[in-house]
């Protein structure tokens, strides 16, 4: 190769930073339909993160997502106005759904920037893959001068 | 000494170009330039779609306008014909309820038909690959004979649920769902197909399916009791002969109202029971937690009382559209780059990996596509969706045999429809490769043929034997009904 494609080459890599790999964490089904992540420490990540931390990550994911679909009194309340308005009212207010998967987004946002994103990790937020998997991204760790 | 030089400017930006946002604008120029599709555009199921997106229905809707028209048309004669005589002589309120009832009627007849069932987006390559990897390592892969259909196996409450592989959408399907063959789709807690609504009926319109026929029961009942009144009222004064004379369409509505009242009062009764025991009409007719498969089994998924099961089905949280329908195409992450020495070989296993899925995936796919659509694409027909409103002796609805036929270009699959439950092994005598691009049918463009083109009903497919005997007579008597 010569020198002008190489350094072209390596400018393109500087343009984006590359994929080492995706670890895809499941769902467990363990409780039935609800959507909750299984919390196994995958083993690709054990190099980059500390196995407490991200299971810290995907309890709380799990936590909020219990939140979302728990059937008690507001969520029944909300049911029942809902079908009395012929569900118009979902028109203007969000579903209590909706809201709690607000709230996740801004949590994941919150994680990739303060934990993962320092350590070359990338969470995507599940509803982006229809809430089948967690993808978490691993980057190339250029610090090694690869 | 070059080497070095570049080295240092890489270290500075090692994480720092990570975008935290899960969705990556466009940046360069070079990708304005590419219009933006809206993802419903994209969409790889069999689906139509209307309103830019808002509106999400099945490929066939001809039953649909049929339904929609026959509401019209009698709730409409009744309005025009009979009411103004009730409403003076009784009183003007049931001009009042039957108004009301018709439009709660047609809400949730449109909220059923135009509104995402609970689909389950199909897997991007990465997870597909990464999935097929688990799974030859754990077949422990070998080359010479079909693998062993996919199965996962997860204790829930006690019971062990299998967890299908589903070849289409190269996913293991959550519990409670089922592939969809006439929509081409997976969709969660999936009830079954419903033609007469155009769509089909799960998680998330299953209570609007439910308080659609609801209504319409007690639609018809009202309709058709008070034509009766009517008449009845008018041949005290006038004579039963020029009663009819004068009000000829109440004949039309008796008829239509006393057809349907049978099946759709029957139909909610059997959804009501389904919706108290928490299960769907796809695992009451399998029999999955029937008692008479073992002594052990029992629905895992109920709440133990018919109360708790009523309210979680009906008022529970309603889920948000998984699939994102009017949301833009994005281009895809950073393109993985050719990997140098000793980095991981992600790049390079991929494309490798996505002919070894399209390969395994095409020889055992017409044994568990056979198994699961059949039922979804037969509930529609020997369930209690039929028989509704039938209209000249022809109840039958017309889609039947799955449009498997038509999916990944598998033609050989059409001959074995008609066999039932059984699993069919392939002879490995078509195996049609496709590239992993070609493998998810394109919206609208199929190769199939005209979809009326099937067979009719089967005989038989119910087996009211296996049902336990609550629900036995109502499922015996829409069997009846779909006959008639």
């Amino acid at each position: 190769m010569s020198l002008e494609e190489w350094t072209h080459s390596l400018q393109d890599m500087r343009q984006q930073a590359a994929i080492a790999a995706k670890v895809f964490i499941q769902r467990d089904y363990t409780n039935g339909t609800v959507c909750q992540f299984q919390t196994k420490f995958p083993s690709e990540l054990e190099t980059r993160i500390d196995k407490q931390q991200f299971e810290e990550t995907v309890r709380t994911l799990n936590n909020l997502y219990a939140e979302a679909e728990k059937l008690g009194g507001s969520s029944y309340l909300e049911g029942c106005l809902a079908c009395l308005t012929a569900y118009t009212i979902f028109l203007c207010m969000e579903t209590h759904y909706e809201k709690v998967l607000k709230k996740i987004a801004k949590f994941i946002q919150e994680q990739n920037d303060k934990i993962y994103a320092p350590r070359g990790l990338l969470l995507t937020d599940p509803i982006e893959r229809g809430l089948r998997v967690v993808e978490v991204t691993i980057f190339e760790d250029r610090s090694l001068g690869r | 000494m070059l080497h070095l030089r570049v080295a240092e400017p890489m270290r500075e930006c090692e994480y720092s170009q990570i975008s935290t946002r899960s969705s990556t604008p466009m940046e360069t120029p070079y990708k304005k330039r590419i219009p933006k599709r809206r993802k419903w555009q994209a969409f790889p199921g069999r689906n139509k779609f209307y309103c830019n997106g808002r509106i999400m229905m099945a490929r066939q809707t001809g039953v649909f306008y049929l339904t929609l028209v026959l509401i019209l048309v009698t709730s409409g004669l009744f309005f025009a014909f009979d009411c103004p005589f009730l409403s003076m002589q009784i009183t003007p309120a049931i001009p009042v309820i039957g108004g009301v009832l018709f439009v709660f009627v047609l809400g949730t007849l449109f909220r059923t038909s135009f509104s995402d069932p609970g689909v389950l987006p199909r897997a991007t390559p990465d997870e597909a690959a990464d999935l097929e990897r688990q799974i030859d390592v754990a077949n422990g892969s070998s080359s010479g004979y079909r693998p062993p259909p996919r199965t996962r196996e997860v204790v829930i409450n006690g019971q062990t649920v299998k967890l299908k592989y589903c070849f289409t959408c190269k996913i293991f399907r959550p519990p409670r769902a089922s592939h969809c063959s006439l929509c081409d789709n997976c969709v969660e807690r999936f009830d079954h197909h419903c033609p007469w609504v155009g769509n089909c009926v799960g998680k998330r319109n299953y209570r609007f399916f439910y308080m659609f026929i609801l209504s319409l029961s007690f639609l018809t009942i009202f309709i058709f009791a008070f034509v009766i009144t009517h008449v009845i009222l008018r041949s005290h004064r006038y004579g039963f002969l020029n009663t009819l004379k004068d009000s000829p369409a109440s004949v039309l509505e008796v008829v239509v109202c006393f057809f349907s009242v049978w099946s759709i009062v029957g139909l909610s009764g059997f959804h009501t029971y389904l919706i108290s025991s928490n299960q769907t009409t796809n695992e009451d007719i399998k029999g999955s937690w029937s008692s008479k498969r073992g002594k052990g089994n029992y629905n895992p998924y109920s709440y133990g009382n018919i109360f708790t099961n009523c309210c979680a089905a009906l008022c529970g949280p309603l889920p948000p559209s998984l699939i994102d329908r009017r949301g833009f195409v994005q281009l895809d992450t950073p393109q993985p780059i050719t990997p140098t020495n000793g980095i991981t070989m992600y790049g390079s296993t991929q494309s490798q990996s996505h002919m070894a899925a399209a390969t395994p995936l095409l020889q055992s796919e017409p044994v568990i596509l056979t198994d699961e659509a059949f039922l979804p694409g037969r509930t529609s027909l020997g369930g209690p969706c039929s028989g509704a409103l039938p209209l000249g002796g022809h109840p039958t609805p017309p889609t039947s045999t799955p449009n498997l036929s038509c999916d990944n270009d598998m033609l050989p699959l059409r001959n074995e429809q008609s066999d039932g439950l059984r699993h069919h092994h392939t002879d490995g005598g078509h195996h049609h490769f496709l590239t992993p691009e070609e493998a998810p049918s394109p919206p609208g463009m199929l190769p199939c043929g005209s979809p009326l083109g099937h067979s009719h009903t089967i005989q038989g497919f119910y087996n009211p034997a296996s049902q336990d005997s609550l629900h036995e007579d109502s499922v015996r008597g829409l069997v009846k009904l779909s006959s008639v």
